[in-house]
């Protein structure tokens, strides 16, 4: 929970990860992905303020400790999901695998949420494990990351045939929501890798699930935020927006923010610190402080009120995932997800 | 034969455009050496903000600049290449062998060339470059009708307009005097009564590029130490 100015904020860190990106860690062979993949992580901690960069060996595994710190103790964190990304191919025992969080998750049931992923071009042997994951971890959300390397593959998508038999298997086994994160590659290599209409299309024809795109669709903010003012089950994760602009991007993070409320919706909005990318303490205190300016260049944007910062920061995660939220850290008059803010409208 | 100067080679990098973010290679910071032998020799290396920076838009940038330089008077032979890429490997072989896209990655393409993704984008810098010029002729004070009742014979003899026209030039859309001063990705006119819509549409495509371009600073900031002038946004680092 955090407080300011008499305002109490139920926070719930809808993206963050507990990898190990050690060298002991690195496959044979393609070490050149493992680290590249690893210090391009590093390149985006020093997006935000100086005083909570990591020297680039801590930032390759940190510890319980750490975790532990930096989002319950000085994080204001109230309840988290833990995104899994495997990463096999450069990873060894995975980048971040649902084992891997889920030996933290049991250690703090009450505050640790692990989601699990697919990818559907493992097949018979994915939709095995993703039964047995859901068991095992009681799943409510999984991670799809679309630019994975498998098998010579370069990636896919979420209209592929193969798709669907995962998305019908998760709502078999009571998963709802899917966080898609997009990534630089996809089959064939000559399309726009980071095209969200495969996430349109399913979010269409799969009106039980819910949609969480990471990183607002960066960098096709456009095309997300034109998807997802039509969609009712497309939502934007907020990871990266305000890790990595907030502080680095200060006129950029009011445009951003501006357009999302304008087009999305403040009841579609999650907050992520995409931690240990950031570390949630700035991000939480910097989020509620921040204003949307009241100048000319901004006049036209929604100006978000405490509530529009209540619903980002915790109480329309706590909607997606069933997360019990103390009557006093509600806001009265709660609606469900309406979009008032938000207009239909033909892509530009 | 006397050879090229580094100032004409830097003018001609300038002319390739991140087709992504509709910048130019220079301004962006990407261009990360450039040396030109006493014989005319020119070596280029471009250096993008992470090595995940996705292959097809490297490819277009690399390859573009390699074509520029080619064409340039008193340039003998050129070299370019992509360093701290994840598919810097392939992508320079495939342009040393002056190969194209399906060079660098066969059977991993479905087109021969990557002129459709570029074209993609080349329309959606057309909306981008048109929000730019509206915002401009909006704050000297012109109403959306007015702006709705303008053909490009109308427009003012500015940067962003010229850009605008070389655009539609370039992509086959009508750019002559009677046509209509905005228009859809498609080439239609803009229609009188939707101005005001497509505006703030064409503004968030134009945020979406300004902001891709500001986190690709960011990033080669941090990465490299290198500083680049960023004329959208005020920056707090370190």
């Amino acid at each position: 929970m955090y407080e300011k100015d008499g305002e109490k904020y139920f926070v719930v860190d809808g993206h963050q990860h507990f990898w190990d990106a050690s060298p002991e860690n690195w496959v044979k062979g393609q070490e050149q992905y493992a680290k590249g993949w690893i210090e391009c992580f590093h390149a985006y901690m020093g997006l935000g303020p100086p005083e909570t960069h990591w020297p680039l060996e801590k930032f390759m595994k940190y510890s319980e400790e750490d975790y532990v710190h930096d989002v319950f103790e000085a994080g204001h964190i109230d309840h988290a999901i833990l995104q899994s990304t495997y990463l096999k191919e450069w990873y060894t025992d995975g980048f971040n695998t649902a084992e891997r969080n889920a030996r933290m998750a049991e250690k703090y049931p009450d505050k640790l949420i692990v989601n699990g992923r697919f990818d559907p071009r493992e097949g018979e042997a994915g939709l095995k494990q993703l039964e047995e994951d859901a068991k095992r971890y009681n799943l409510k959300g999984v991670k799809v990351y679309t630019a994975e390397w498998y098998n010579g593959s370069r990636g896919w998508k979420l209209t592929d045939p193969e798709a669907q038999v995962f998305l019908d298997k998760c709502k078999e086994l009571g998963i709802k929501n899917v966080h898609a994160h997009k990534g630089p590659t996809i089959w064939p290599l000559d399309k726009d890798a980071f095209d969200v209409k495969d996430i349109d299309v399913a979010a269409t024809s799969n009106p039980e699930l819910n949609f969480i795109v990471e990183h607002v669709g960066l960098p096709r903010i456009e095309d997300f935020c034109f998807m997802a003012t039509q969609e009712p089950n497309v939502y934007a994760g907020l990871a990266v927006v305000i890790g990595g602009l907030m502080h680095a991007r200060p006129r950029f993070f009011n445009k951003v923010m501006g357009e999302l409320l304008f087009w999305v919706g403040e009841d579609k909005l999650l907050f992520g610190s995409d931690y240990g990318i950031w570390e949630p303490q700035w991000q939480v205190e910097g989020f509620v402080a921040w204003q949307m300016p009241d100048t000319e260049e901004y006049s036209d944007y929604p100006h978000p009120t405490v509530t529009s910062k209540k619903k980002i920061m915790g109480l329309n995660a706590a909607k997606l995932y069933d997360i019990e939220v103390p009557e006093e850290l509600q806001v009265p008059g709660e609606t469900p997800a309406a979009q008032e803010a938000a207009v239909g409208v033909e892509s530009a | 034969m006397t050879p090229v100067a580094r100032e004409r080679v830097f003018h001609a990098l300038a002319e390739v455009h991140d087709p992504e973010l509709d910048e130019p290679i220079t301004s962006l910071g990407f261009v990360s050496s450039c040396e030109v032998g006493a014989d005319g020799d020119v070596e280029v290396v471009l250096r993008l903000p992470t090595p995940q920076c996705a292959p097809n838009f490297a490819f277009l940038m690399a390859a573009d600049a390699r074509g520029m330089l080619r064409g340039l008077p008193g340039v003998r032979g050129v070299t370019v290449r992509l360093e701290g890429h994840y598919t810097g490997r392939e992508i320079n072989a495939a342009l040393d062998r002056g190969e194209g896209f399906a060079g660098a990655f066969p059977g991993e393409t479905a087109d021969e060339d990557l002129e459709a993704l570029r074209e993609l984008f080349l329309r959606k810098a057309l909306v981008a470059r048109q929000s730019r010029l509206c915002d401009g002729l909006r704050a000297a004070g012109e109403t959306l009708e007015q702006l709705a009742a303008r053909r490009v014979a109308d427009l003012p003899d500015v940067r962003d307009a010229h850009r605008c026209l070389e655009l539609r030039r370039r992509l086959g859309l009508r750019a002559d005097p009677d046509s209509a001063a905005f228009v859809l990705p498609s080439g239609e006119p803009v229609a009188a009564g939707e101005l005001g819509r497509w505006l703030r549409t064409a503004r968030l495509v134009r945020m979406s590029l300004e902001v891709n371009g500001g986190i690709c600073r960011s990033l080669l900031r941090v990465r490299h130490g290198v500083d680049i002038e960023d004329p959208e946004e005020e920056v707090v680092l370190r």
